[in-house]
């Protein structure tokens, strides 16, 4: 993944639960199956309630999101284990959350599946960003760039090279912790 | 070290952890279901080969259990790929839904979610199941493609949820790269007062730490209180630990975890050789506190998360339109038994559901009789309307056709986990969680109610 991205900005408040970013009656689909994994991105998100987003995070009929950034709250992706949650949003074109808190295992899930990049914030976003702006993420400097304004990241640390490796298998892999090729097409 | 400190020293052969370690562990057994098993096995085959064999096909457990009684297709066939993976890799454990190994599972809609549709291996929502059918084991490490895997804690091991990727990664390696987490402590003293259940008691501590109290961390319940609670409410307690954001919740071995596991054990012919972890005294935690058992008051959370305590007594202004019963924490034996003694010769007064969590529960309630009565008749005479068919059913939506789903905005009382929007089915609906026994006075009343009214 490249160590810098631009997009529109997308913000969420606090205790986004998977439920919001993946309801629960799209996991009839199975993240391994190809079709089944773009159809997941088409529906991220789509379990904001109405009346709080008026925004809606992918467009009616779209396969892909306009906002490759999310920010967030405090414990982003709480809840349940689904996996389909990192994936969805990594499905949908998202490339890095801006959160001011995780839920333990969306994080490891991002972090295993190197779908995207679960960033801490120094401060909370939520309440300065809108949704729409336009933002640049400098991984290797560790900020965020938004309209002139630059606002401060926390390094990613040991999960960073996990992530751009592509996941816990590559990054096993290349470091000799297991030694099957991977039948990934 | 703590409880949890000592199962993952032991799982990591390793004399000591401290929080914050990163290492590797053992794993004893490995679960996984019908929403997330597809994945987890798209993965594994991904990832070790077409060919590659499971690290060991006994130790592997699959249990389908969340969207089994529906229509859809897509889910029908997510139990297929299932039984498909079972038979290629010979793993013993695999609770199906059909009895025959070689066919396909087909949800009859004409039969409909409330008749009976599943053959004699079938096992009903995996957490319960787990435990009912000796997989639960002191001193082990079990790790579930579900975040409510936790609820195995209550048996004095490390239970934990996590996802797809790393569970293909057991799947092929037996083992996990875990970060040790540091612990809290709940120290419990006092005995639950009549009316009041382990719901009460989980709600009331999340309420107090936050939802996200918890998060990275091992919730230990221990002292009198714990040992005072039987092994259902310990479940339901160990499993919530997630919903304040926790990596586990564990539980003190005692007699009564002894009793529990040896007699399923025994009832499956499962393996009952076990090696539980004691207490140290130089344990060190990252928050420790008492709580008074009998100071705890039937408890609910509000829309729009688990957090959100309130007492009922004093929520009476809360008007619902649907009670549910039913889940891993909410369907078990003891929760539809304080549910019946509430409405037993009663009517609800709104649409109330029941879903026992499993097979075995659902047996339970037809041979429990009360003056010649079964507790199901009970129910079912009150205006439950109860399906044959256990499972998560509504717990977590689910597809459209799901027996109790919310598929109005409205208000539901439900003995589920949890209640972000969206949970039962539509995004505008409200769910309130609460005890068996508030969710039967609620059912009797249309509004949040404290059950020590109706004993
Ligand atoms: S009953 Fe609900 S909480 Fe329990 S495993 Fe099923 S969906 Fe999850």
């Amino acid at each position: 993944m490249a160590k810098t991205f631009q997009g529109r900005i997308f913000v969420v408040r606090d205790n986004i639960d998977t439920d919001q970013i993946i309801p629960a009656q799209y996991l009839n689909l199975v993240p391994t199956i190809h079709d089944e994994y773009e159809k997941l991105g088409s529906h991220a998100m789509c379990g904001l309630p109405d009346s709080a987003y008026t925004t809606r995070f992918v467009a009616a009929g779209k396969m892909k999101t306009d906002y490759p950034i999310i920010v967030a709250g405090r414990n982003f992706g709480c809840g349940s284990s689904r996996e389909h949650a990192p994936i969805a949003l990594g499905a949908a074109g998202v490339k890095a959350i801006i959160a001011e808190s995780y839920a333990r295992i969306f994080f490891r899930n991002c972090v295993a599946t190197g779908e995207l990049y679960p960033i801490d914030a120094q401060e909370r976003l939520c309440d300065t960003l809108k949704t729409g702006q336009v933002g640049t993420v400098y991984l290797q400097e560790n900020t965020l760039e938004v309209e002139g304004k630059t606002f401060s990241l926390k390094p990613l640390g040991d999960v960073m090279p996990v992530i751009e490796s592509g996941g816990i298998f590559n990054f096993a892999r290349q470091n000799g912790l297991i030694n099957t090729a991977s039948n990934a097409a | 070290m703590t409880l949890t400190e000592q199962l993952l020293a032991r799982a990591s052969r390793r004399e000591k952890v401290a929080p914050g370690d990163n290492i590797w562990v053992s794993v004893d057994v490995l679960m996984t279901h019908d929403v997330c098993g597809p994945g987890t096995i798209g993965v594994f085959k991904r990832e070790f080969g077409r060919e590659a064999r499971v690290w060991d096909a006994n130790r592997v457990v699959i249990i389908p259990d969340h969207y089994i009684f529906s229509a859809d297709a897509k889910c029908n066939r997510n139990v297929d790929i299932l039984r498909e993976f079972a038979r290629e890799q010979g793993i013993r454990h695999f609770y199906d839904i059909i009895d025959d190994p070689k066919g396909l599972w087909k949800f009859d809609s004409v039969k409909g979610p409330v008749k009976r549709q599943y053959g004699s291996h079938y096992a009903g929502v995996c957490h319960t199941a787990l435990a009912e059918r000796g997989h639960t084991r002191p001193g082990e490490v079990l790790l579930g493609t579900d975040s409510h895997t936790c609820m195995a804690g209550a048996f004095n091991q490390f239970a934990t949820g996590i996802g797809n990727t790393d569970a293909g990664f057991v799947m092929g390696t037996g083992r996990l790269l875990i970060k040790v987490p540091e612990t809290m402590h709940f120290h419990l003293v006092g005995e639950l007062q009549p009316g009041v259940m382990g719901k009460d008691v989980i709600l009331h501590l999340i309420g107090e730490i936050g939802f996200d109290g918890a998060t990275y961390r091992a919730m230990q319940f221990d002292g009198p209180g714990a040992r005072s609670l039987d092994m259902d409410d310990r479940m339901t307690i160990a499993n919530m630990a997630i919903e304040a954001g926790g990596k586990n919740g564990i539980f003190e071995f005692d007699a009564k975890t002894d009793a529990f596991v040896r007699e399923a054990a025994k009832r499956n012919g499962a393996k009952a050789d076990f090696d539980p972890v004691e207490a140290d005294p130089g344990q060190k935690f990252v928050f420790d506190r008492t709580f008074d058992l009998s100071k705890i008051e039937p408890t609910i959370a509000k829309h729009p998360d688990p957090g959100q305590k309130a007492l009922a007594k004093q929520c009476g202004d809360i008007g619902l339109q649907r009670a549910y019963i039913g889940s891993c924490t909410g369907g078990k034996t003891s929760d539809f038994l304080a549910f019946a003694k509430i409405i037993r010769g009663k009517r609800v007064k709104i649409d109330t559901f029941g879903v026992p969590a499993t097979p075995q529960v659902l047996e339970d309630l037809r041979s429990i009789k009360w003056d010649g009565k079964s507790v199901w008749d009970v129910m079912v005479d009150a205006g439950v309307q109860m399906t044959e068919n256990p499972g998560c059913a509504a717990c977590l939506g689910g597809p459209e056709d799901t027996f109790g789903r919310v598929n109005q905005p409205m208000n539901c009382i439900a003995t589920t986990n949890r209640n972000f929007p969206g949970r039962m089915g539509h995004k505008e609906a409200r769910v309130f969680l609460a005890s068996p026994a508030t969710v039967a006075a609620s059912a009797l009343t249309g509004r949040v109610t404290d059950p020590r009214e109706y004993l």
